[in-house]
């Protein structure tokens, strides 16, 4: 445990001093969700039909942003080898990792999405349920792409492979994310497609960072 | 006690060095001698439980070391080919992991690498021979009992060599072992040589 949170601790660490890469995941955010009212017109009706897929797929999109150097940088310059030999197991290192991906990414865009969501004039009434669907999405997307980019790792055109190994993964969060919030735009009850989201988690909250370590480990040979 | 029966080491379809045995007792010390790509780094590699072996075994304490992998990196510090510093963090900055890691002090770890006045500069700023000490630096600050050294001299001047001898005195003095890949001659009193010849 000790070695989890000294892993933890020194990620967001390099985290904030290379802070042009840590914010470039919500700048991107925010560029995309904002040219959308250029692209489609400024209509209320059709942008706010529209916000909370624009959301989500900006979102998804953004997150996959620093994915590849998330093992990558440390395959490189050889901190990879450092890690395993830390005496914390795979499975410590690969959560500890994915942990300090969704405070840097995933929950700054979660943070972000309610004024782009307002910003898109979504129902306000859907804007809750928007946003409990991207508190376990956010997570999940860190997970799946943290399990992506240890398998990736090492590998030529990583950056290239990373997209067509984990959207696939992703795309039933992005349905039910997205079902969510429209479900409570239309008045509907949000409830089981947030269970669904919430079952997801559960399911790879263990088994992602096991997939992981393994990975990792893998890597290194 | 580190001991190797028979090692054997497959790269693809390469043989790169088969039947290594050795045993390296408590104190003691073994230098791997062999031409360019006859396995040195990868037999440092095995030796940290990165790499598994394709044949042979690996005994720690007469048990095997491999069959739980996190375990036996926590026995081992690791200096690769390559530095593995932060270019962003400074240089205590990136002891830091290390330090918490064993409970030890990185103002000691600097001192005893000639460090201290680098201690708050970028690990970008640094040359080619202080990246290595600060790698060296971080070596010393393990509690292992197991250094696997890979070309601990390279970019090193005199002054280094001598404290990077001091620091193998020092560690074999208490009880640790220490395996290095060089082509130089290293402060390593009564150390036996090891010659990997390529396959």
């Amino acid at each position: 445990m000790t070695g989890m949170i000294a892993i933890l601790s020194r990620e967001l660490r390099l985290s904030v001093r290379h802070g042009a890469d840590t914010l470039a995941a919500l700048l991107f955010f925010l560029l995309i969700v904002s040219l959308f009212p250029f692209a489609i017109g400024p209509a209320p009706e059709t942008l706010g039909r529209m916000a909370p897929g624009i959301i989500w797929v900006s979102a998804l999109l953004s997150a996959f942003l620093s994915l590849d150097r998330l093992f990558g940088a440390d395959f490189e310059d050889g901190s990879l080898d450092q890690l395993l030999l830390s005496g914390v197991p795979g499975i410590g290192i690969a959560a500890a990792k994915t942990l300090a991906h969704w405070i840097v990414t995933g929950l700054p865009l979660l943070l972000a999405a309610a004024p782009l969501a307002v910003m898109l004039r979504m129902p306000e009434d859907a804007i809750p349920a928007l946003l409990a669907g991207l508190l376990p999405g956010t997570a999940l997307l860190s997970l799946f792409g943290a399990t992506g980019a240890a398998i990736v790792v090492g590998a030529r055109r990583a950056g290239m492979l990373l997209p067509l190994l984990v959207l696939p993964l992703v795309t039933p969060v992005l349905i039910f994310g997205v079902a969510a919030a429209d479900a409570a735009a239309t008045g509907q009850s949000p409830r089981p497609h947030l269970l669904l989201l919430a079952a997801l988690l559960m399911g790879a909250l263990p088994l992602c960072p096991l997939a992981a370590g393994v990975a990792l480990r893998g890597a290194a040979e | 006690m580190l001991r190797a029966e028979g090692l054997t080491a497959i790269r693809g379809e390469r043989l790169i060095f088969r039947d290594v045995s050795f045993t390296l007792p408590a104190g003691g010390a073994l230098i791997l001698a062999g031409r360019n790509g006859a396995g040195k780094s990868t037999l440092l590699r095995l030796l940290a439980g990165l790499v598994r072996p394709d044949a042979g075994r690996l005994l720690w304490n007469e048990t095997d070391a491999l069959l739980d992998r996190t375990e036996h990196g926590a026995r081992v510090a690791l200096l690769g080919h390559q530095d593995a510093l932060k270019p962003g963090l400074t240089a205590a900055e990136n002891l830091a992991f290390a330090a918490r890691l064993s409970g030890r002090d990185v103002g000691e770890a600097l001192a005893a690498l000639d460090l201290v006045e680098l201690a708050e500069l970028p690990a970008r700023m640094l040359s080619a021979g202080q990246k290595r000490r600060l790698a060296l630096a971080r070596v010393s600050l393990s509690a292992a009992p197991l250094w696997l050294l890979d070309e601990p001299t390279l970019g090193l001047d005199d002054m280094a060599v001598d404290r990077l001898g001091f620091l193998l005195t020092r560690h074999r003095d208490g009880g640790g072992m220490i395996v290095a890949a060089t082509h130089v001659s290293l402060p390593l009193r009564g150390a036996e040589t090891l010659r990997l010849n390529a396959a």
